[in-house]
């Protein structure tokens, strides 16, 4: 490729694009074996609770929105897709079409925050926090239920007063006894495992729309649309952490229903 | 008719002429702190990491002398009980995630690697840059945490103490954290420039053992840094949100953070050592003008180290109550783990043998390397055996251990490699005599200061602990005592180093009469270090018939080195005047 010695893209310090181009796409497997790692340490950690605690683990991931994780794997899903399709165009060379896919892409991620910021404020609307929050609610509920009347428990419904109902008159050690200590273990690993999932796709947010920039000031002619491929490497890391993350926290619940 | 073999002598092939000393070098290129603040030249940005770890192993040190003169009576010299713990915990913090974890990846692993495979720069030179940013960032918040306010909990942060205890653990763990960060970039970066950046006829069988060792040392810190990236978030979660997955409260098990942590701790050992084995193999085979014996056990043993290194973490658990036959496994891993150390240090001894050694300053740090990592690993294999170390755990036998291999060990490697390449690094020789006097004292006063710890801790005084009986005192005195000449060995290179800037001889390209192709470019190097595509011809260490990694022939060795002309004595150590020959 003696054309390519001469191109702008060439950084000084490599011999070819070639080798550039080798270069970066090494680098990044090898950033995906660090975040494989890094979410590796959640993943063990869960394993063993779920292992010690499986009722609450059952519980407690029964209780959380479904319908939302569902909806947001397919998005996803969708926005994978179309982070390959952007690749192409990049090969082709089709500027607008590498655009349109890139804000597509970006688009489907944002749409995933959106429902997911919607889903914590649910959650943190029927107290399903762990900490004081949890603690208190629950200590109201406890207190609620045990007043003769009842007339105050059903005015609210949430999580954390459906399990005060049923470990109603059972004690610790009882069979059928579900400990709201350990929900909130199992929903400290959903805030965590969610949080930092997050964070990620919020950085694969932004790494698109740089891309969308680069691309726009026609940073990205054909013979360098490896930087699109590294990107899309990293976002479809990101999506396949999701798929994990989906039935670990949501689908424990194993169509338990209250 | 016969045959008569002529024995005739080989003719080593001619020095190359000492390049021309070029107007401009990577150092006075640009000037003014701009220059340095946003360079993106792997020369700089070591240089940039050695100023900086240079200021966090002064603070750490300030810390250790402390906790030694507090030690200087049984109940306490000079400090109260809480700053005693604060101390030690500064010392701990510093020493290991400021100094010891970036020390020879980053500064000579920035500075060299791409020089000794042949490269213009790291591959990713940005990200490079960003790595010091980052480590700065988080050293900010570690040192802001251990100097204002104190951590009091020891460097490993256990949990539940650390996720309730009343000092500043939160920006601690913070900043270890982010430092983390800047560990995995510098590690993924070099691990790429190796496999990619290699220059022609540089095969991975004609690596210089650094450029293994350093590879060895990417592999742990991209695999490991992640997972103690994650502990100490979820350690960081639990103090900010109150509550947390080690949290007994609600069924968390702290014991599950130690398995975590050392998951990633243990290894870090092996981030700090196996760099010094690779500076070690360097400089040893050069002051000893032989080849290195056995370059693909050395090599192997390295990314071996790496891959073992990774399966033995529960040692440090053998008493928290880990089921009994796990501590048994483990403890059968951990002898396993000292294998691959052992085969180095014989392969070092075998290249020593019937060396033509010469005793500058490199080689005698390096010599004194040799002798406390070996005391050091000895040592391990006692805390590694499960009966034994339930008397050893969390005693001064356990200090001891640790110090040998990590003083003892990497950084007398550090120093080793700082005085070896000093001269590439900034074009000067420093002072022949205070180097060679450093080494020594530096040897001398770290035996003092460790060998009464072994009997200490043999004896069952705790560590970690402000008091102790009187009868250990003429021991922590003895200890104290060597810790002071431990400290002015030190001091020492902090003067004539900075010194040899404005005063010291220039240097010629290659002083050391080394084979590596980083001495084949100028001292000091220009920006894109060579100005031809290097080709290489041989393997990295032909001592033996005396021709560098491009097939030229070596410049004479320093000889013993007379007072007259210290840096360029003819010495009788040249390459073909050899007894033996070594091929291979
Ligand atoms: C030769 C192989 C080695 C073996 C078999 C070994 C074995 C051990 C064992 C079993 C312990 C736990 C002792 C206890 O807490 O009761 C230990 C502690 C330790 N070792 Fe090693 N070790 C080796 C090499 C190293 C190296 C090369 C380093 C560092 C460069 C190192 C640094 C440490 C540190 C820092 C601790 C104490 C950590 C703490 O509790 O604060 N070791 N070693
Ligand atoms: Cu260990």
């Amino acid at each position: 490729m003696s054309a390519s010695t001469h191109s702008p893209v060439l950084k000084h310090h490599f011999d070819n694009l070639e080798q550039q181009h080798s270069a970066e796409r090494l680098g990044m497997w090898m950033f995906l074996a660090t975040e494989v790692l890094f979410f590796s340490g959640l993943f063990v950690a869960y394993t063993i609770y779920r292992h010690w605690y499986p009722a609450e683990f059952q519980f407690a991931s029964s209780h959380l929105i479904l319908w939302i994780a569902g909806l947001n794997t397919g998005f996803l899903i969708t926005s994978s897709l179309t982070m390959t399709l952007a690749i192409r165009s990049a090969q082709q060379g089709n500027r607008s079409a590498l655009i349109r896919h890139l804000i597509a892409t970006a688009a489907l991620g944002t749409a995933f925050m959106g429902f997911k910021a919607y889903e914590y404020a649910t959650d943190v609307e029927e107290k399903f926090v762990p900490g004081w929050i949890f603690q208190e609610e629950y200590a109201e509920a406890v207190a609620d239920l045990s007043e003769k009347d009842h007339s105050t428990a059903h005015a609210k419904h949430n999580p954390v007063r459906e399990l005060a109902k049923l470990n109603l008159d059972k004690s610790v050690n009882d069979p059928g006894y579900i400990s709201p200590q350990r929900v909130q273990l199992f929903l400290c690993f959903y805030y965590v495992m969610t949080g930092i999932h997050g964070i990620h796709i919020i950085v694969g947010i932004g790494c698109i729309l740089w891309l969308v920039q680069q691309a726009y000031c026609g940073k990205i002619p054909r013979e360098n649309y490896s930087t699109v491929e590294v990107v899309s490497l990293y976002w479809h890391l990101v999506d396949m952490i999701w798929l994990f993350l989906m039935p670990l926290l949501y689908l424990a619940g194993g169509g338990l229903k209250h | 008719m016969s045959i008569v073999i002529a024995d005739e002598p080989r003719v080593a092939a001619p020095p190359p002429p000492e390049p021309v000393v070029p107007r401009r070098n990577y150092l006075n290129t640009e000037y003014g702190v701009l220059s340095w603040l946003l360079t993106v030249d792997h020369k700089r940005i070591g240089i940039l990491y050695l100023v900086s770890i240079s200021a966090f192993f002064v603070v750490g040190g300030i810390a250790a002398g402390l906790v030694r003169l507090n030690l200087l009576s049984p109940t306490g010299a000079i400090l109260t009980e809480d700053q005693y713990n604060r101390m030690f915990t500064a010392h701990g913090v510093v020493m290991l995630f400021l100094f010891l974890i970036p020390s020879i990846p980053a500064v000579f692993g920035n500075f060299f690697v791409p020089m000794m495979i042949g490269a213009k720069d790291l591959a990713f030179p940005k990200l490079n840059l960003a790595s010091w940013y980052v480590f700065m960032i988080g050293a900010g918040f570690a040192v802001y945490a251990v100097l204002v306010g104190g951590i009091d909990t020891g460097w490993t942060l256990y949990p539940p103490y650390s996720s309730r205890s009343h000092t500043n653990v939160t920006p601690g763990v913070f900043g270890v954290f982010i430092t983390g960060f800047s560990s995995i970039m510098t590690g993924l970066n070099i691990m790429v420039t190796i496999h990619k950046m290699r220059c022609p006829g540089m095969t991975w069988g004609r690596l210089p053992l650094f450029i293994w060792a350093m590879y060895a040392t990417s592999f742990i810190q991209l695999l490991g840094t992640p997972v103690v990236a994650i502990t100490l978030l979820l350690l960081l979660a639990e103090r900010v949100g109150g509550v947390g997955i080690f949290d007994p409260a609600i069924g968390g098990d702290p014991v599950l953070y130690q398995h975590m942590f050392w998951f990633y701790s243990h290894p870090a050992v092996y981030i700090m050592i196996v760099p010094g084995m690779g500076v070690v193999s360097e400089i040893l085979t050069c002051f000893s003008r032989k080849n290195i014996f056995g370059y693909k056990a050395i090599a192997w043993s390295s990314v071996g180290i790496a891959v073992v290194g990774f399966l033995v973490w529960a040692h440090h658990m053998y008493v928290a109550g880990i089921a009994y036959y796990s501590a048994l496994l483990f403890s059968f891993l951990t002898m396993l783990v000292a294998v691959p150390s052992a085969i180095k240090v014989f392969n070092w001894l075998a290249t020593l043998f019937r060396g033509s050694i010469t005793f500058h300053a490199p080689m005698l740090y390096t010599l004194a390397f040799l002798v406390l990592f070996t005391v050091g690993g000895v040592t391990g294999l006692f805390l590694a055996t499960l009966g034994t170390d339930i008397h050893l755990h969390d005693t001064y036998f356990v200090v001891a251990h640790f110090h040998f291999v990590m003083v003892g060990g990497m950084v007398l490697a550090y120093m080793a490699a700082l005085h070896y390449w000093w001269p590439k690094m900034t074009g000067r020789m420093y002072s022949d005599f205070w180097s060679r006097a450093s080494a020594t004292i530096i040897f001398v006063g770290f035996f003092f200061t460790f060998v009464p710890q072994f009997v200490l801790g043999y004896h069952g005084m705790p560590r970690r602990y402000p008091n102790y009986p009187q009868e250990f005192q003429i021991y922590n005195v003895l200890s104290t005592a060597g810790a002071s000449i431990l400290g002015f060995g030190y001091l020492l290179p902090g003067i004539y180093l900075p010194l040899s800037l404005f005063f010291g001889v220039k240097s010629p390209a290659n002083p050391w009469s080394a084979t590596g192709l980083e001495w084949q470019c100028p001292s000091p190097p220009t920006t894109f270090n060579f100005d031809f595509v290097p080709v290489v011809v041989c393997g990295p260490y032909e001592y033996a018939i005396g021709v560098d990694q491009l097939g030229r022939g070596l410049p004479d060795p320093p000889g013993p080195g007379d007072a007259a002309s210290p840096y360029r004595p003819v010495g009788p150590a040249g390459p073909i005047h050899k007894e033996t020959e070594v091929v291979g």
